[in-house]
């Protein structure tokens, strides 16, 4: 139940979306983009959200692409998780994708909506920092083409007005040995203690992470710190993690020096044999 | 027709989209309600500000807690709508009746209270603290029932004490002596089903009431007697119940509904819970903390206990008084022990309210009490089966408020653990390593359980016929999913002779014309109920007798009813059609005798008591049925986590009345068990607010975490029930907890006396860690 | 305007409905169509009680607007009849009080159809969307394989 009231809108283009966006705000109105809405309308219910109008996008035929073309795998950002873990065009983000939430969610939960919410998690962004991407971004100049690691820092760093098209993934990325692994407080289902995924390009390891510190990352000084293939990997990752970007998070999932210990095992686990392999 | 495993009468409701809860009949022009609740644990209220949301279009009223009676089944220490103060986060502070459930929520967003917070008690031991802070000051006033014995000047809301034997002597005879401490903090019952109740009060002054609840008849009552309504006037409605387990059974949002219909003149209102304020605002799973202390010979045979039981009451007494009364019935579990000293209490704290849980302080305390066991059992080096079966009680036996036992009130312990020794195969293995890093556990438990409810409670029951001769069963039992009125169809059909299918229940109740049955709790459904069903079949047979003798000119005696007929015993060849009777019988010529047919019956128990204040004798309950549980485990010794593998009761039912249905209630009950045991707890900040008051962070056991499921029976009759049948509908619960908690502990070579078993607990307990602010 | 016409199509029947456009389909479902078999049991994507098929895939109707499933065919409970999913969980006793079953039943009706060789895992992958209090999932599990091994024998 959405305690307020709002409009809402399904343009078609990009360019109505993102004209649409503009009329809206300047009618005094705060409209927000909406993907598969699972955040909006959850976070609405208690507050914590709010809009006067949603821009609904998964009718924008570019946001709905899922195409391999001149070594380029694009994603629209309208693309549920499951239509993408079922095509499975990238064997780590079909890993990733498929421990957010529950398969029904996931019907619904889009990937641009995953990376540019609210909630902290965003699993999926992971593959993609590793993949090290690109993002197209619609605002009101056109597109525009960015390497992921420029405007996401912490989270998505859009202008006012702007919203994610596309992903577009190197193919050389899609192959590459990989590992992820979930860890939770308990169970199957739910949201992550630490979730890290890692690949391997040209010997060198990609670590991304999930729910150490309140946005996921992936950080040049802890992956110069796991590679320093001189040292044992028990050392490299406790160095590692001296690096990390905020300290790690204290709440209900579990506690820090918890979720040290589950960090530093989930590290190894997943490092070791994709070091060796 | 006794034992087979008949689906349920609603079936077809159930998988078609048919069947009807509370909160299924809307109707337009009904208005909707919405809770405004307190952020705090304990505050002041200063002031509420309630213009801006009073002007929002279509709000209707807005009702604040001033002038209203305290309310409490067995201590009046609650307002219905907080007054004054707040005594825990989620508690209502103000109700909003709109045209809309949207007007009344962003009215409801616009209500300003000002509070003074105070500081917080979160758990028993520091409410009992010297100096902790006192959340009813008032104590002393309360108006409180007979049995209820509060502490006015502390935070003790009731305290049962058991004294059994004499302690001295019982120490004297111990070799060995073990003392440990548990404790959990307050969960949910998470019914899929939000609870939900309107009312509207008509302008002849009938109050009609529509509720989610297992208490209808109780509704009736308390509004009756908290508010001055005449009882006759209040009618409530009850449809299907979309999970209860205790938590539907304390009468709260149908006081709210009342409040609001009449704020705006009898109009129907609907108060509607969210979810996160079904988990905190209305009432909760108790938590506990406990120390138990047990004394044995050196070759098992234990001699005295000493327990206290400290209950999480929360911030109101409600039924919170009688479920820590039941634990201490019960104390010791299901073992003779002579010498046996309790204090349960009922303490106040800064946490939501407290209810009956499914088992009804049995998984609590048998959480205590068998983890202790199995500490005993370590200490003496003692087979942990063995030593049970030991100790275990047996007919000739007195329980801890010295009810003597019997072969008819009690069942066969022996049994259920030397059948479950077999089923889980005890003696192969109880540790193994798989390899360096997975070892495998099992773990036991027992139990038992008694059903303390009212000593006076009763349950009716109405027949009547059809004109093709089929009947309508009509019972005061809720279906909550217990799938009870079935099971009384089937005891029915027994009776009658008569096909299942001619049989009709009425699913819903209304307790204008359905017989009253007590509550819908306690697994006593289908022992009071089935007596009073099996009463009114008789009824219903001596009348059919009576027509049928004048029609077949034979005496009452020589008859006999069923397969839809009444026929001479000695020839059934000689019969009159039950359709011909029901409604009368008509000769030929147009004269008519008889007329239409309803039988009644009706059940009370018999010879229960109240229990001595001092020393807790009395007779709580008819009697106990028992049960034995196993819970195998795979463990990850690195990184603490684990799997459920296999789980396993034996409990002696008395009777199988309907196979499948008596398995399913079992293995509900063990699952719901296992999830609270292995992940279900609210998690407080250092405020005492809540957290976790969602199904995303309050995460129940879901699809695929589920172990393999082993459940069998041992049938002792209990003399009095319907064709001996024991309830059964808690006690796949009450060991699990215990079991799992066993099963871990051996795995990770530690002792495990919190719950619920998260990993982290488990790697905190192992590396000695302290708990951090979370 | 706040409100507005809404064109959808349930159980192959279609109806136009007035709503705000804030509304969910659970909810129009359920106050505007009296299609109260879909449940509320969070209304936060959680417990999966008011999972109905659009487009035939499963979806948490208090996280789809109204508006969002207009002109796509959406199935609810009351949409199935006397299938073998539902005879299943009849016969299975998969389920005690009722109020998670048609949005199992939903799920599982269509995992079973678009997955007849669906393995342990697929099955749990689905199926973890929903939560049941009353039963211990192995009756719905059963249930479910049951479905599954018929559509094998039939093939
Ligand atoms: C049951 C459940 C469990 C969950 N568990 C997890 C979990 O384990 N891990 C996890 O990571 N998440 C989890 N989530 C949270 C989930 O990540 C969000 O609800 C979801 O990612 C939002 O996606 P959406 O497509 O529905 O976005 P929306 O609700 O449509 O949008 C979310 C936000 O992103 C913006 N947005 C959407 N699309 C775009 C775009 N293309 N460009 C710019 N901005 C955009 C919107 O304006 C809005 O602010 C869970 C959610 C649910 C319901
Ligand atoms: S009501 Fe939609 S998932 Fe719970
Ligand atoms: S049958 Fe009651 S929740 Fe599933």
């Amino acid at each position: 139940m959405v305690p307020f009231d709002f409009t809402y809108h399904r343009p078609s283009s990009i360019e109505e979306a993102v004209r649409l966006f503009e009329r809206l705000h300047k009618q005094g109105k705060t409209p927000l983009y909406y993907g598969g809405g699972t955040e909006i309308i959850t976070l609405s219910r208690l507050n914590l959200a709010f809009a006067d109008a949603v821009i609904d996008i998964k009718h924008i035929p570019e946001c709905c692409v899922l195409r391999i073309e001149q070594n380029e795998l694009t994603l629209g950002a309208a693309l549920s998780l499951t239509s993408i873990e079922e095509a499975n065009p990238f064997p780590l983000l079909t890993k990733t994708a498929s421990e957010v939430a529950d398969r029904t969610a996931r019907n619904q939960i889009t990937l641009g909506g995953n990376v540019c919410g609210q909630i902290f998690y965003r699993e999926t962004v992971l593959p993609l920092l590793l993949a090290d991407c690109h993002v197209v971004i619609a605002g009101k100049d056109g597109l525009k083409q960015r390497s992921i690691h420029e405007v996401f820092q912490q989270r998505m760093r859009l202008e006012h007005g702007e919203f994610l098209v596309q992903v577009k993934i190197d193919l050389s990325y899609v192959s590459l040995p990989h590992a992820h692994t979930k860890r939770r407080k308990q169970g199957k289902v739910g949201y992550p203690l630490v979730t890290v995924a890692a690949i391997k390009k040209d010997e060198r390891l990609h670590v991304a992470f999930s729910g150490v510190c309140p946005f996921p990352f992936r950080s040049k000084t802890v992956e110069e710190q796991l590679n320093a293939r001189h040292l044992p990997i028990e050392t490299r990752i406790s160095r590692a993690l001296q690096y990390l970007p905020k300290p790690i998070l204290n709440d209900t999932e579990g506690s820090v020096e918890y979720r040290l210990f589950v960090l530093m095992n989930a590290l190894s686990d997943i490092l070791i044999p994709l070091e060796e392999g | 027709m006794i034992g087979k495993s008949v689906i349920r009468k609603e079936a077809w409701d159930k998988v078609t989209g048919r069947a009807k809860y509370t909160h299924d009949y809307f109707e337009v022009g009904m208005l909707h309600a919405k809770l405004v609740t307190s952020p705090y644990a304990h505050a002041r209220i200063r002031e509420i500000h309630t213009e801006k949301a009073g002007s929002v279009p279509g709000v209707r009223a807005i009702v604040t807690g001033e002038g209203l009676p305290l309310t409490g089944e067995d201590l009046r220490d609650r307002p219905p709508i907080a007054f004054d103060k707040v005594r825990y986060h989620g508690e209502v502070v103000a109700v909003v009746v709109a045209d809309t459930l949207v007007q009344a929520e962003k009215a409801a967003n616009l209500i300003h209270v000002a509070y003074e917070p105070l500081p917080s008690v979160g758990s028993p031991r520091e409410a009992l603290q010297e100096g902790a802070p006192l959340i009813h000051e008032n104590l002393a006033n309360y108006q409180k029932g007979k049995y209820s014995y509060p502490e006015p000047g502390t935070n003790i809301a009731h305290r049962t004490k058991i004294r059994k034997g004499n302690m001295e002597k019982g120490w004297a005879e111990s070799d060995v002596v073990i003392e440990a401490s548990f404790a959990f903090a307050p969960s949910d019952h998470a019914a899929l089903e939000i609870r939900c109740a309107t009312a509207e009060i008509r302008q002849d002054g009938t109050i009609v009431i529509i509720a989610s609840s297992q208490a209808p008849f109780m509704i009736k009552r308390l509004i009756g007697e908290y508010f001055g309504e005449d009882v006759g006037k209040v009618i409530v409605h009850t449809p299907l119940v979309g999970g209860a387990y205790g938590g539907k059974a304390p009468v709260q949002l149908e006081l709210l509904a009342y409040l609001a219909s009449k704020a705006v003149g009898g109009r129907k209102v609907s108060v509607w819970n969210t979810r996160e304020q079904d988990m905190i605002t209305s009432p909760v799973h108790i938590g506990m903390e406990a120390t138990v202390k047990i004394g044995c010979t050196a070759d098992g045979y234990i001699k005295a206990a000493e327990i206290l039981f400290l209950f999480d009451g929360g911030a109101y007494s409600d039924k919170a008084i009688d479920v820590t009364r039941a634990a201490a019935v019960d104390c010791t579990g299901p073992y003779h022990i002579e010498n046996v000293w309790c204090d349960s209490l009922c303490v106040y704290t800064n946490h939501p309210y407290a209810s009956p849980f499914r088992s009804f302080g049995h998984c609590e305390q048998a959480f205590a009490i068998e983890r202790t066991i199995d500490l005993l059992a370590e200490k003496l080096n003692i087979d942990k089966l063995e030593l049970r079966m030991k100790n275990a009680i047996r007919p000739g036996h007195t329980t801890p408020t010295q009810v003597v036992l019997n072969r008819s009130n009690v069942g066969n312990l022996p049994a259920c653990i030397a059948r479950l020794r077999e089923l889980i195969q005890w003696d192969e293995w109880q540790r193994i390593e798989i390899n360096s890093r997975t070892v495998r556990a099992k773990g036991v438990s027992c139990g038992w359980k008694t059903s303390t409810i009212d000593t006076d409670a009763s349950s009716g029951a109405i027949l009547t016929f059809n004109p093709d001769g089929s009947v309508n069963l009509i019972s005061g039992v809720v279906e909550i999913g217990t799938g009870t009125k079935t099971v009384l169809a089937q005891i029915l059909s027994e009776k009658l002779k008569m096909d299942i299918d001619d049989i009709h229940v009425k699913m819903d109740i209304d307790t204008q014309t359905t017989p009253e049955h007590w509550k819908t709790v306690s697994s006593r459904g289908t022992f009071m109920a089935g007596r009073a069903v099996l009463s009114a079949a008789d009824d219903a047979i001596r009348q059919l007798k009576a027509i049928a003798a004048c029609v077949l000119r034979a005496s009452a005696e020589d008859l006999e009813v069923g397969y839809g007929k009444v026929f001479l015993r000695d020839d059934p060849s000689i019969y009159v059609p039950i359709k011909d009777i029901v409604y009368g019988y008509k000769y030929p010529n147009g004269n008519a005798i008889g007329g239409q047919l309803i039988g009644r019956g009706h059940y009370i128990l018999r010879h229960l008591t109240p229990l001595d204040k001092e020393t807790g004798a009395g007779k709580p309950g008819p009697e106990w049925t028992v049960c034995a549980h196993a819970v195998e485990i795979e463990f990850d010794k690195r990184d603490y986590t684990y799997q459920i593998i296999k789980a396993a009761s034996v409990i002696d039912i008395g009777k199988v009345l309907n196979r499948r249905a008596a398995l399913g209630q079992v293995m509900g009950a063990m699952s719901m068990g296992l999830s609270f045991a292995s992940r279900e707890t609210f998690l407080f900040d250092r405020y005492e607010r809540i957290l976790n008051a969602q199904l995303r962070t309050y995460r129940p056991i879901r699809f695929g975490e589920h172990p393999e499921y082993m459940v069998e029976f041992i049938e002792t009759p209990q003399i009095d029930a319907p064709y001996g049948a024991r309830g059964v509908g808690e006690h796949g619960l009450i060991g699990m907890p215990a079991a799992l908690a066993n099963a871990l502990s051996v795995a990770a070579e530690v002792p495990l006396n919190e719950l619920p078993l998260f990993p982290e607990l488990i790697w905190r307990t192992k590396e000695g860690k302290q708990y951090g602010s979370i | 305007m706040i409100k507005c016409e809404i064109l959808l199509t349930v159980n192959e029947e279609s109806h136009s409905i007035i709503a705000r456009q804030a509304d969910t389909l659970l909810f129009v479902l359920r106050n505007q169509l009296g299609l109260t078999g879909a449940k509320p049991g969070c209304l936060n994507g959680d417990c999966g009680a008011c999972t109905v098929l659009v487009d035939k895939t499963p979806i948490k109707s208090c996280m789809m607007l109204a508006i969002e499933a207009a002109e796509k065919p959406i199935t609810t409970i009351e949409g199935l009849c006397d299938t073998p999913i539902q005879r299943a969980f009849i016969e299975q006793f998969a389920f005690q009080c009722g109020y998670c079953t048609p949005g199992f039943l939903i799920n599982a009706y269509a995992l079973t159809k678009q997955h007849p060789d669906a393995d342990d895992e697929t099955i749990q992958e689905w199926l973890e969307s929903n939560i049941c209090r009353c039963t211990s999932y192995q009756e719905i599990e059963q249930a479910v394989k049951s479905v599954l091994a018929k559509k094998h024998e039939n093939d």
